[in-house]
């Protein structure tokens, strides 16, 4: 196993990083300006209305904000449980958790109705609602995980380190709580009001930010001299597939929980069997294409393909959680809310019908401008900052 | 905290009030009457009291499925009219069509914001801007509004909307923004100045007087006697919200 205690920036001139990065800027740009018009225009020229009020943007957003919280797990398993091999990782683990969760919160601000009241946000707090309590959880895991590399960064604080992993690591856990809480303490609609959507988002958070660092530090490897471990990548690609078996065995407690209840038998209906898009997600999206095929990649694939059956597996998982949180936020809205129980309801409101979503070519920029924001950063911060390890000089140290 | 709030709507300034009861004496010699009442109406510096809590009482059994009075009413007093489309635009107050699947028993009501005792579009609210005034009508403040819907999530009546595009010729009682989350306010503009909401009095008028509007804590009054008397019920009674919009014949 390599190791090292030198670290170095990204100096690379390959034309390949410039292209990457224009692209991601372009995407940013598209974002930005998808986002404008929305502001300029209003909401009704994206595929949201007031059935179904969360769309893509929202879909974009938690999936950046659990990834963030989920790319800690390099920097917890190395600075929390001591595994050192994880060790020369830990600051790009850092530097991409910051990033996604900015990509991430940067979407839900240019969805709100009026973006241009985050001051409000900011100044006036109703502290019941777990909404406000996640404005604190957002920016407080950026402030914690910049000390946090604060300690790895600056060699005379080093003994400060596992002091700050453990904050980050606590810190990310309640921050993918209160997420999770966001949906869990709906009492109003059917496929939400449960404690068990905690659980299920922080183990999806732990799948999404490790595919994302195999993602990121794969890429960042093609313009790095001395490539990411072989070793080190079977090892994370391995965690991600026990991240996967505990989230198909919480999902499938979820759903056997709701249909022992007859209450809940229409939705577990409407997403298992009859929900149209949203069954096609959650079977062949979520459990087939981004669960079971990554799971198989990870466990059964031979050594000597490795890298690039974990970049694969990686990229799936990301997709599976995607359908996930596509179901879970847009499937659990379109299911009509239950007023009358054993009634036929209609309105001119659209009560008692699956609500019509059609994601907008708005919404679509916006969520990956969001993503691509976060790469950006990362991008451009390896070129700054020494967050990659350098195995040359530590082995000629040595 | 949100409950604390006071009405602020348009000004009637303690020396203006002083005027026009002077005036209203010599108003009332000559017919003025609709000036003494004016007059004598509260302050709007005085703050509402929870020894109120409005609320209404829906008869089934009086509500026609061909009837859309109330809706119309709603529509005209606070200029809710869309942009015909009809999966954006706002509604305030519909009506549901029921039928039940075991009997097939049909039934019709106006379905609005419940203004519930324990209501959760303010629990969510991650700035107070959804808000429940001491006399029980829950509002939305424009001005703190952010549009995050979240409360839009929460509301177990689907009664908020949320303004997809701008609005234009908005009524001055009856402020509205794009971008932001609206429902029914109860015409507490109307309510202020001691009349009833706007869908009420077209029930009362044009429809089959099937709403009760007055105050739930007011043992002598209309709406206490009524709810006393003859059974009723609340939409979600399992979330234990105590709405303040109560149904008969449901």
């Amino acid at each position: 196993m390599k190791q090292t205690s030198h670290y170095r920036t990204l100096g690379t001139r390959s034309t390949t990083y410039w292209l990457t990065l224009l692209g991601m800027l372009c995407l940013v740009a598209a974002g930005y300006l998808a986002a404008h018009r929305m502001d300029v225009e209003g909401h009704w020229i994206t595929g949201m209305n007031n059935q179904v009020v969360w769309g893509l943007p929202h879909v974009f957003a938690v999936l950046l904000i659990l990834a963030a919280s989920g790319a800690l797990n390099v920097a917890s398993m190395s600075s929390l449980f001591e595994r050192k091999e994880y060790s020369p990782w830990a600051r790009l683990s850092g530097l991409l958790a910051i990033c996604l969760l900015v990509g991430g919160l940067i979407v839900l601000v240019l969805d709100l109705g009026r973006p241009d009241r985050l001051i409000v946000a900011m100044t006036y707090y109703n502290f019941k609602s777990i909404f406000a309590w996640n404005i604190f959880l957002y920016t407080g895991f950026i402030l914690v995980v910049t000390v946090y590399l604060w300690t790895l960064f600056e060699r005379s604080l080093a003994g400060h380190v596992r002091r700050a992993g453990l904050l980050a690591f606590v810190w990310r856990f309640v921050l993918t709580s209160g997420t999770g809480g966001i949906f869990g303490f709906l009492v109003a609609r059917q496929f939400y009001d449960a404690s068990m959507i905690i659980p299920v988002f922080i183990v999806l958070s732990l799948i999404l930010g490790t595919a994302a660092f195999i993602i990121i530090s794969m890429v960042l490897g093609q313009w790095y001299e001395d490539s990411p471990d072989t070793a080190l990548l079977r090892k994370l690609a391995r965690l991600m597939g026990i991240f996967i078996t505990t989230e198909l065995f919480l999902v499938a407690a979820f759903h056997l929980t709701n249909l022992y209840a007859t209450e809940h038998h229409g939705v577990e209906h409407f997403m298992l069997v009859g929900g149209g898009i949203y069954t096609v997600l959650f079977w062949l999206g979520q459990v087939v294409v981004g669960g079971l095929l990554p799971l198989a990649m990870v466990f059964l694939c031979g050594r000597d393909r490795f890298p690039k059956t974990a970049l694969a597996a990686a990229v799936l998982a990301l997709f599976g959680g995607f359908c996930q949180l596509y179901v879970t936020i847009i499937g659990g809205q379109a299911y009509p809310l239950v007023m009358f129980p054993g009634k036929r309801v209609a309105s001119s409101f659209h009560d008692g019908e699956v609500a019509l979503y059609n994601p907008s070519m708005p919404e679509w920029l916006l969520g990956v401008g969001g993503m691509a924001l976060a790469v950006v950063m990362v991008l451009l911060l390896v070129r700054v900052l020494p967050f990659l390890p350098d195995y040359r000089r530590s082995r000629t140290a040595a | 905290m949100p409950t604390d709030r006071k009405r602020t709507d348009d000004a009637l300034n303690p020396d203006r009030r002083r005027l026009l009861a002077g005036a209203a004496g010599m108003a009332a010699m000559g017919g003025g009457f609709s000036i003494i009442r004016l007059a004598l109406a509260k302050n709007d510096d005085e703050a509402v009291s929870s020894l109120t809590r409005w609320g209404l009482l829906i008869d089934t059994a009086k509500c026609s499925s061909g009837c859309n009075a109330c809706v119309s009413a709603c529509n005209d007093e606070h200029n809710l009219h869309g942009f015909g489309r009809p999966l954006t635009d706002p509604q305030w107050i519909r009506k549901l069509d029921l039928v039940d699947e075991h009997t097939g028993h049909e039934s019709s009501l106006p379905m609005l914001c419940q203004h519930c005792e324990h209501p959760p579009c303010v629990d969510v609210c991650p700035t107070g801007a959804s808000f429940r005034r001491d006399d029980g009508i829950v509002l939305v403040d424009k001005h703190t509004c952010i549009g995050c819907r979240y409360c839009v999530m929460a509301c177990p009546y689907k009664a908020r909307s949320f303004v997809h595009e701008a609005l234009s010729n908005q009524k001055s009682y009856s402020p509205r923004g794009k971008g932001t989350v609206e429902s029914c306010t109860l015409c507490v503009h109307r309510v202020d100045r001691d009349r009833t909401p706007a869908c009420v009095e077209a029930c009362q008028s044009d429809g089959g007087g099937a709403m009760v509007f007055g105050d739930l804590n007011d043992e002598s009054g209309v709406l206490a006697g009524a709810l006393r008397d003859h059974p009723s019920s609340q939409v979600r009674r399992d979330l234990d919200l105590n709405t303040g919009v109560r149904y008969r014949n449901l």
